[in-house]
């Protein structure tokens, strides 16, 4: 028996996963219309190639990946493109983006399919480009694009490979369900994963005890295949990342690192399966189990969901009334976000629609005082003190919201669950994020500025020494030309050169006594040592905390005035003889 | 089809502040019943009169400050502070030094800092130590427990002790006396033995004090039904009664006439297990951390002994929570838990290195 690690803090609500778990994953009638956001995803746009108005087949490639962490997206369904456009899409703030829009012809009719049975043969860049070119993305919620995630595991050797079926947001059923009918072919994708990553020491389903069925099929599958299922105690948030390899593994990801840091990986099983279907059927990630739930419905069910299906759509087929509805939420009750309209599409990471009543989910009663019972720290499950970071986010105290880790919450909301007073702690929490993310661009953005005045500064005064010294030596060259001629300034010469030497001459004569030269002299003499020591002033102060170009900068002015003091000293000594 | 828009997470667990607030109310009750047992009806009439006027300046500063005031109200903080007040002063105090406490309390220590939440300092021991300070003579005027009063003296009726507390009457003789804890400061001299012996206030006592040994264990009762409840965590009070009995045993000295007192006289009199339970683990003037919390209720235990062997007052849980409440912050700023993922702990002054 592997030993299990228990997290701090966590929460037990109540699971209410029983509702949604009386039948198997059923299939929606198509819809007419399906929405294809381009970002589905953690990372870059997908690129589009098609236009409106081609016919495009089922699992036909829409758009490809933008970037080396962006994910690739398919057809559904047979039919038309008819429009490439901005959508309201699923996301908290209810914005608009670029969405596919694809009218469906009814046929559903399949593009030929090339799998890789074999896939034992192929070598891990071939697999990890198959999966890519299905557009496998994390279908546990956050949406990472598993081929990025698989490309970190292939660079660093890779001893743990992590499987995370917890599921540990109460009413979501989707990853329990797939396992209960679909086990066998979860634990496929396993095995390429781990050929893909170069067979891992150890592979590990982490999943909690509430599943007893899951963890039988699992069990049953995993015999003679060195795969450890590993159960262990209900408890919110367990089936985050960094909790589940915790609890497994009793290693921490350390502040700022991946998984990958510590050899490790970790994928969603429900991935897991896209994984499957991606290399040995060759089917893109177009589908997914959604699980519907909730009073305001009067069906409760999972769904193999084609992606891209209106919300709508899928609430129309289940008896949903909309008076029952207290709100509509995309996700599970503790993490996930609500919708402000049903017409936004299914995604890719679209485990749950939740649509409670206002029994079960009643509208929340106004925040009170934060009495700093503590209750919310109990809950932490990543140790913060959420009562402290409330009070510096209301106070808007970068500084102590840093020291206080504030960038390690993972927003799971246990906090806000146990909170008496009813603050929207997690709330504060992201705006403060934002707020320091924006305050930390406008700082670097400042600091640019700064570095291009200074920079300009330097340059002008640079200019204005080279200036100097040219000044200074035509003066010198003249004063020369004086003393090798000094008759000259009688000629009656007529070309312009004569007449201006003549100018200057009678210039530097009004002032040519050698007393008021040599006072001259001096004043220049003194200034110039003035300047010197400022710019050796300067050129410290750069080479403390200048950049390598303030201090050659400042290297060139020191020089400069060096230079010069030199000439005027020089020049001194030579008049005052 | 339009829905609400609501931030995460949606679920919440039904344990309100008013709730935890009426939790603590019912968990004093035990203590309530023991005292008034043995000292009569004063601290019944301290309770009401301390939640009238708690009610009422909590309401009338609401007004002022434009809040809602039902809503404020509804928290029952001020309640809370006016329960713990009345427990705290003595019994057939007259009305005015209750009115003044409790009034100081909540205007002066809670709602001028900002309101529940925002007080630096425990209200209730703002409140009485104000009282102390200002009025010494009411405030160590106590009431001699049941079982020790004379054969022809009695507790003074419910209408009897109206009449003391409102219009000054006085209360027969031999109804009022030392508690033990003035006892033993007053009793320089003379050893452990020789005052238990003199004294009936100990001679007949089970293991403490008459009257206040049950008080105490009727509040610890109390205290341990809220802990069993999740209303606090034991840090703080146990690290103070911890340090309180282990002062005691360190400086027991073998009940010479320079011993302060036994451990069990220390943890079983004066307001050991009212402080420790409910005064120590008030949440907003406290440290935040539970290691914070357990240096903050050492700390406070410590005081509280420093105070009662060697300081000029019998007992001394208000002022060594106020000097505890000074230092919480201090104790926060090094006790900030270590987060997931980091090596070690942070300080809460730390500067962000990377940028």
């Amino acid at each position: 028996m592997r030993r299990i690690w228990d997290t701090p803090g966590g929460v037990h609500p109540p699971d209410n996963k029983a509702q949604s778990l009386t039948s198997g994953i059923g299939q929606l009638p198509l819809p007419e219309k399906l929405i294809l956001p381009l970002t589905q995803h953690v990372g870059g746009a997908a690129k589009v190639c098609v236009s409106v108005g081609e016919k495009v087949l089922k699992g036909q490639k829409l758009a490809s990946a933008s970037a080396s962490i962006s994910a690739a997206i398919h057809a559904p369904s047979s039919g038309w493109i008819t429009a490439i456009e901005e959508r309201a899409v699923a996301h908290p703030s209810g914005m608009s983006a670029p969405c596919i829009e694809i009218t469906c012809d009814g046929e559903d009719r399949w593009i030929e399919c090339m799998g890789y049975p074999d896939y034992k043969q192929a070598t891990p860049l071939q697999l990890r480009n198959l999966i890519a070119d299905a557009g496998v993305a994390g279908l546990g919620g956050a949406g990472f694009p598993s081929a990025a995630k698989l490309d970190r595991g292939t660079h660093m050797p890779v001893d743990t490979l992590i499987i995370n079926a917890t599921e540990c947001e109460p009413y979501i059923t989707a990853d329990d369900i797939l396992i209960r009918e679909r086990a066998d072919q979860i634990i496929q994708g396993i095995e390429i994963i781990s050929h893909l990553l170069g067979t891992p020491k150890t592979i590990l389903i982490g999943i909690e005890n509430n599943k007893p069925e899951a963890i039988a099929a699992l069990n049953q599958q995993c015999q003679g295949t060195g795969i450890e299922v590993v159960s262990f105690p209900t408890k919110y948030p367990s089936g985050g990342e960094k909790q589940l390899i915790y609890i497994l593994t009793g290693k921490e990801v350390p502040s700022g690192q991946l998984p990958a840091d510590l050899g490790m990986v970790c994928l969603n099983s429900g991935t897991a399966f896209a994984i499957k279907r991606a290399v040995i059927d060759g089917e893109p990630l177009i589908s997914r189990i959604t699980t519907l739930t909730g009073e305001a419905c009067d069906i409760n069910r999972n769904y193999e969901i084609l992606i891209g299906t209106p919300v709508s759509h899928l609430l129309e087929q289940n008896a949903f009334n909309p008076d029952l509805c207290s709100r509509l939420i995309m996700g599970g009750p503790m993490m996930g976000f609500s919708l402000t309209s049903s017409d936004v599409p299914l995604v890719k990471t679209s485990t749950c629609i939740l649509a409670p009543s206002h029994t079960e989910i009643p509208d929340g009663d106004p925040a009170q005082a934060c009495i700093r019972c503590g209750l919310c720290a109990e809950a932490c499950p990543a140790s913060l003190l959420p009562q402290q970071l409330y009070w510096y986010a209301r106070a808007d105290d970068h500084e102590r919201l840093q020291a206080h880790n504030l960038f390690d919450c993972i927003e799971c909301g246990a906090c806000s669950y146990v909170c008496p007073s009813n603050i929207p702690l997690v709330q504060y929490y992201r705006s403060s994020k934002g707020d320091i993310v924006n305050a930390r661009t406008a700082k670097a953005t400042a600091a640019v500025a700064r570095e291009r005045f200074e920079f300009r500064q330097v340059r002008l005064e640079k200019a204005d020494t080279v200036r100097e010294t040219k000044r200074e030596a035509r003066r010198l060259a003249t004063e020369q030309a004086k003393i090798t001629s000094p008759t000259t300034t009688q000629s009656s010469g007529s070309s312009a050169a004569d007449i201006i030497k003549a100018a200057q001459l009678r210039g530097s004569a009004r002032q040519a006594s050698p007393e008021q030269q040599k006072a001259k002299l001096e004043r220049t003499l003194m200034a110039a040592e003035m300047r010197l020591k400022e710019a050796q002033q300067r050129l410290l102060q750069a080479t403390t905390n200048g950049s390598a170009d303030q201090q050659t900068q400042q290297l060139a002015s020191v020089e400069a005035a060096k230079r010069k003091v030199e000439q005027t000293a020089q020049r001194l000594t030579e008049v005052s003889h | 089809m339009a829905f609400k828009q609501v931030s995460s997470p949606h679920s919440h667990a039904r344990q309100s502040t008013g709730q935890i607030m009426q939790l603590v109310l019912l968990a004093t009750l035990p203590g309530l019943l023991v005292l008034s047992y043995q000292f009569g009806w004063g601290l019944l009439i301290n309770i009401l009169i301390a939640t009238i006027s708690a009610i009422s300046a909590e309401a009338l500063i609401l007004k002022l400050r434009n809040r809602p005031i039902e809503f404020y109200l509804r928290d029952y903080s001020a309640v809370v502070t006016a329960v713990l007040l009345g427990l705290a002063l003595p019994p057939l105090a007259p009305w005015w030094l209750v009115v003044v406490a409790t009034v100081f309390s909540i205007v002066i220590a809670k709602q001028l800092y900002g309101g529940l939440g925002s007080n630096p300092f425990n209200p209730a021991m703002v409140g009485y130590v104000v009282a102390l300070i200002s009025f010494p003579i009411e405030m160590t005027t106590w009431v001699t427990p049941v079982s020790l009063l004379a054969a022809d003296v009695s507790h003074p009726g419910l209408l009897e002790s109206l009449a003391i507390v409102f219009a000054g009457n006085s209360p027969m003789d031999g109804v009022t006396g030392a508690t033990p804890l003035d006892l033993f400061k007053h009793s320089d001299g003379l050893l452990v033995e020789q005052i238990y012996q003199n004294n009936s206030l100990f001679s007949a006592a089970s293991f403490a004090g008459v009257g206040w040994e049950w008080a105490n264990v009727a509040f610890l009762i109390g205290g341990l039904a809220l802990l069993k409840a999740r209303i606090f965590t034991w840090h703080a009070p146990m690290a103070m009664l911890g340090t309180l009995a282990l002062m005691s045993m360190l400086f027991w000295d073998g009940g010479s006439s320079n011993s302060p007192g036994s451990p069990l006289m220390h943890l079983f009199s004066g307001a050991s297990m009212l402080g420790a339970f409910f005064i120590v683990t008030d949440p907003v003037s406290s440290a935040v951390s539970n290691r914070g919390r357990l240096i903050y209720g050492a700390l406070i235990g410590l005081l509280v002994y420093v105070i009662r062997a060697w300081g000029s007052y019998p007992d001394a849980v208000a002022f060594a929570v106020l000097l505890g409440n000074f230092a919480a912050p201090f104790i926060d700023n090094y006790t900030v838990p270590r987060t997931y993922g980091h090596g070690q702990s942070r300080r809460a002054t730390d500067k962000e290195t990377s940028e």
